[in-house]
């Protein structure tokens, strides 16, 4: 079980606290597709994402990075028990989307970028370890259901 | 995946916009490295204080940067413009070249937290290919 200290606990529901999810989960998204465009191979069906600028004011990709932090908020309630929170959603990834899960680490880059902007300073190192620990206990659990 | 002149001009007017905040961003880099990624402190264990903003972080911050500008001049021909550099890490330094991306991505994440609004994603992702094309160049005499 993965062992949280109570500064990476407060941390987390406090950057999750804080953001709007509407910005950040469009904003990660689009960056990720943007910076890693060939992840653009999962969203065949979302229509133009022929540049940056198409990408950032489409509508399928704005309401898909929503969908991911709605997701996410799954793992920030259920900090004790990750893998098991995300077991079906493993198996969607893996079955279903069939995700390559490198790309789990490219998005959480990429959410890690946009969380950094918004907080500006209050995004110390201190607070980067803790955010990248969840995101990779996240990542970790994505990749489990994958056989 | 080399850099275009698109991404050639992207980082230059990057780097015009936060060179003067180098120092800053060098510190505060590497200090996050030592931090999110301890197994990094394993290279500076000669140093009297790992702690960010402590007088070897700050000074070593600022080195850095001064590679990082060096690579800017140089992104034309980045393997021959670091090879000194790249002589240095490969013959004495000897860094695994794995911790290249770990500092990259910290470089990247303080940028993003002082200058939301110039990294955009375009600017992201052309300093993403500069960062891993000074990565290979640095790694150029390693073997």
């Amino acid at each position: 079980m993965v062992q949280w200290t109570d500064f990476e606990r407060a941390t987390i529901q406090d950057i999750f606290s804080k953001i709007d999810y509407d910005i950040v989960g469009p904003a990660a998204l689009s960056r990720c597709l943007i910076v890693y465009p060939w992840t653009q191979r999962y969203f065949g069906s979302f229509g133009n994402l022929y540049n940056a600028a198409a990408i950032t004011s489409n509508p399928k990709v704005a309401a898909h990075g929503k969908v991911v932090l709605a997701g996410l908020e799954k793992a920030v309630k259920n900090m004790d028990d990750i893998k098991t929170t995300y077991s079906d959603l493993s198996v969607l990834h893996s079955e279903k989307l069939h995700v390559d899960p490198d790309n789990f680490n490219l998005l959480a880059d990429c959410l890690t970028i946009v969380v950094a902007s918004q907080m500006g300073k209050a995004f110390s190192g201190d607070v980067q370890a803790a955010f990248q620990k969840f995101v990779a206990v996240v990542v970790a659990s994505l990749r489990k259901q994958y056989h | 995946m080399s850099l275009t002149d698109k991404d050639k001009a992207a980082v230059k007017a990057l780097w015009a916009r936060i060179s003067k905040g180098a120092d800053a961003i060098g510190a505060d880099a590497l200090a996050r490295l030592l931090v999110v990624y301890p197994q990094t402190k394993t290279y500076f264990a000669h140093w009297p204080d790992l702690n960010p903003g402590s007088a070897p972080v700050v000074k070593h911050g600022k080195k850095i940067m001064g590679g990082v500008a060096q690579a800017v001049t140089k992104i034309d021909d980045l393997s021959s413009g670091l090879l000194e550099l790249s002589e240095l890490h490969a013959f004495k330094l000897r860094v695994d070249p794995a911790n290249f991306k770990l500092l990259a991505q910290c470089l990247q994440v303080v940028i993003a937290s002082m200058f939301p609004n110039d990294f955009t994603p375009e600017a992201h992702v052309a300093l993403d290919k500069f960062l891993s094309n000074v990565a290979l160049a640095l790694s150029e005499r390693y073997r």
